[in-house]
């Protein structure tokens, strides 16, 4: 019997529940307690006891490591469960929010907002989904339009980023002020996170992911194909359209908190798709769990690997993710698929 | 029954069905035959609302489809598309999907729905391997786990489309046994095939379509009088009585 066979059985999903929550939490505690002065759990627990600013390390808990590790968590979840949710709908297991234009889409309204002067709140978050939502309809409709291949819709999502970047760059060449976070935005990066840019970020993140919980069954069967889910009595245009919202809401909101993050909406729903199967329900909880575990994992390696210096958490994700990418592809080459 | 009248169906500026009239009887094994292109696969869209309706009316049990929600034509009439993908998920778990039209937001699966589940899971013979990931089976098997799930969609009415594809000899003949049951119990199937001697043996009736047109709709026996076959096929059909087969005849 091949992997995939035997993948799904119940004790082996449990597992991966549990080793996600242990991943998850020593990656938060990491998160929390390293970095260029290592906190203790005794300055934590006076923070809460004494308030936030009774001392040096409650203050550096609060303000610094507290709202970058929760940011981290919470972008990491969303572009995983996006990038899972992306593959999905557009059957293409290439897609994800980084390759077809959505962080692209996201990037330009957070560098817009940036210009008039928005470095935070509602209407930065808000922009951001209607960035990214614009860009990922756009890409969606074309390829659906010109009945684009696979391929074919890869390579629209390419231009679209291309041609998003450039708009981009255009508004950080006449408004200065822009450029000066444009480097470490286009990485992706959390040392500008901000309670203000936290907060609805957070709050839209924790809704839209418990709602498509709700609707795995839906995806599911928009994965067996747009006219068998027509004939199971579903408005595949409309659920598609909706999906591709919530999709593009994470990733929205992601990028208004830590930038073009690349890798972790491709390799997390990869990696959780190998490991567990395609049931939506299993896919989007573990890939939640596991992006968020992975991305703040790779947010202190950056702040402490090179201590006192800090590197961009999208190098360090690269750096981890494309092996781990080409390791999870060799490893799952040994097949199944028979005709 | 489900009665076509005048219909006329396509994709965009082209018409490929053209003033269809057919009925689907309860209880009854009609197949659907023609050449590639001839529209046999845009008539089951069309029925089931898939593709939409140029002019023409189609009724299913008296009641205009046009007046059915997407959910409530998905109660009555089971369709199975002709290109299926294989995701990556149980065969048990696929099979659940056909109570799909059944359940309402958030689809909390119930007991009963469970139960319709695993019965279609044993109707098809696939119970062993409910708890099998579908890209892990062979193609057979999986044509064998899609059909069970339009038997969890508990219908009236099955349509199939080219339902025999991927299956060997024996699968076919497996299948088309299935599928006159099913017809025998009192639900109206339609399936599309391209084994013309297989859709023969098994159908009560038979529809030629030729250029999106219904050249005829009989019985077996009157089509295969009626010389249409060898027009559209350019092949025959021979009877045999002491079998009670058909086999193909080469001009």
């Amino acid at each position: 019997m091949s992997n995939s066979a035997i993948s799904y059985s119940k004790n082996r999903i449990r597992t991966l529940y549990l080793a996600g929550a242990l991943f998850l939490c020593l990656s938060a505690a990491a998160g929390i307690l390293l970095g260029s002065s290592v906190l203790t759990v005794a300055e934590i627990r006076q923070a809460f006891a004494e308030g936030f600013s009774s001392s040096a390390g409650a203050r550096v808990f609060a303000f610094v490591r507290l709202p970058r590790t929760a940011a981290s968590l919470v972008c990491g979840a969303a572009l995983a469960v996006s990038g899972a949710v992306i593959q999905g709908v557009l059957a293409n297991p290439l897609a994800s929010p980084s390759i077809i234009g959505v962080n692209a889409g996201a990037g330009l309204a957070v560098t817009l907002c940036t210009a008039l002067g928005i470095y935070g709140g509602w209407r930065l978050s808000l922009a951001s989904f209607f960035g990214a939502f614009a860009a990922v309809m756009l890409v969606s409709l074309g390829a659906r339009k010109w009945g684009a291949s696979r391929g074919t819709v890869i390579l629209i999502g390419v231009a679209m980023n291309s041609l998003l970047g450039a708009v981009s760059d255009t508004i950080v060449t006449f408004v200065p002020d822009v450029g000066v976070m444009s480097n470490d935005f286009k990485v992706g990066e959390f040392s500008a996170v901000t309670y203000p840019k936290l907060i609805p970020a957070v709050i839209l993140i924790a809704v839209t992911l418990l709602f498509l919980l709700t609707l795995h069954h839906e995806l599911d069967v928009l994965t067996l194909g747009e006219e068998n889910a027509g004939g199971l009595g579903m408005n595949t245009n409309l659920m598609r359209a909706v999906f591709l919202m919530l999709a593009a809401l994470l990733a929205g909101c992601a990028v208004s908190l830590a930038g073009l993050l690349s890798f972790v909406g491709l390799i997390v729903p990869h990696a959780v798709r190998r490991l567990a199967g395609s049931q939506s329900v299993h896919l989007l909880g573990l890939c939640a769990l596991y992006g968020a575990a992975f991305v703040c994992l790779c947010d202190t390696v950056a702040r402490t690997a090179f201590s006192p210096y800090e590197i961009p958490v999208g190098i360090i994700m690269a750096l981890l993710g494309a092996p781990f990418f080409v390791f999870i592809l060799v490893k799952g080459k040994g097949g199944h698929s028979r005709d | 029954m489900i009665e076509l009248c005048s219909v006329a169906a396509g994709y965009r500026q082209e018409t490929v069905l053209r003033d269809i009239s057919l009925a689907i009887p309860k209880g009854k094994l009609l197949t659907v035959v023609g050449a590639n292109g001839s529209g046999k696969s845009t008539l089951l869209k069309t029925i089931v609302g898939i593709v939409p309706l140029s002019s023409g009316t189609v009724t299913v049990d008296g009641t205009d489809r046009n007046d059915l929600s997407r959910q409530d034509t998905a109660k009555r009439i089971s369709y199975l598309a002709q290109g299926k993908s294989v995701p990556d998920m149980t065969v048990r778990q696929m099979v659940l999907h056909g109570r799909f039209p059944h359940l309402r937001y958030p689809r909390r699966y119930s007991a009963k729905d469970r139960e319709i589940a695993k019965a279609a899971l044993c109707r098809m013979g696939i119970a062993d391997l409910a708890d099998r990931s579908l890209p892990s089976l062979s193609g057979g098997m999986r044509q064998k786990a899609y059909i069970a799930m339009a038997l969890a969609q508990d219908t009236d009415y099955l349509l199939l489309d080219e339902p025999t594809t991927y299956l060997d000899i024996a699968g076919q003949l497996e299948l088309m046994k299935t599928l006159r049951t099913l017809a025998d119990s009192g639900k109206g199937v339609v399936t599309v095939l391209h084994d013309l001697p297989l859709a023969f043996r098994f159908s009560d009736s038979i529809a030629v379509l030729r250029n999106g047109e219904i050249a005829v709709c009989d019985t077996p026996e009157s089509v295969s009088r009626s010389g249409i076959i060898e027009t559209v096929f350019g092949v025959g059909l021979r009877y045999d009585e002491e079998e009670n087969a058909y086999s193909y005849r080469y001009l």
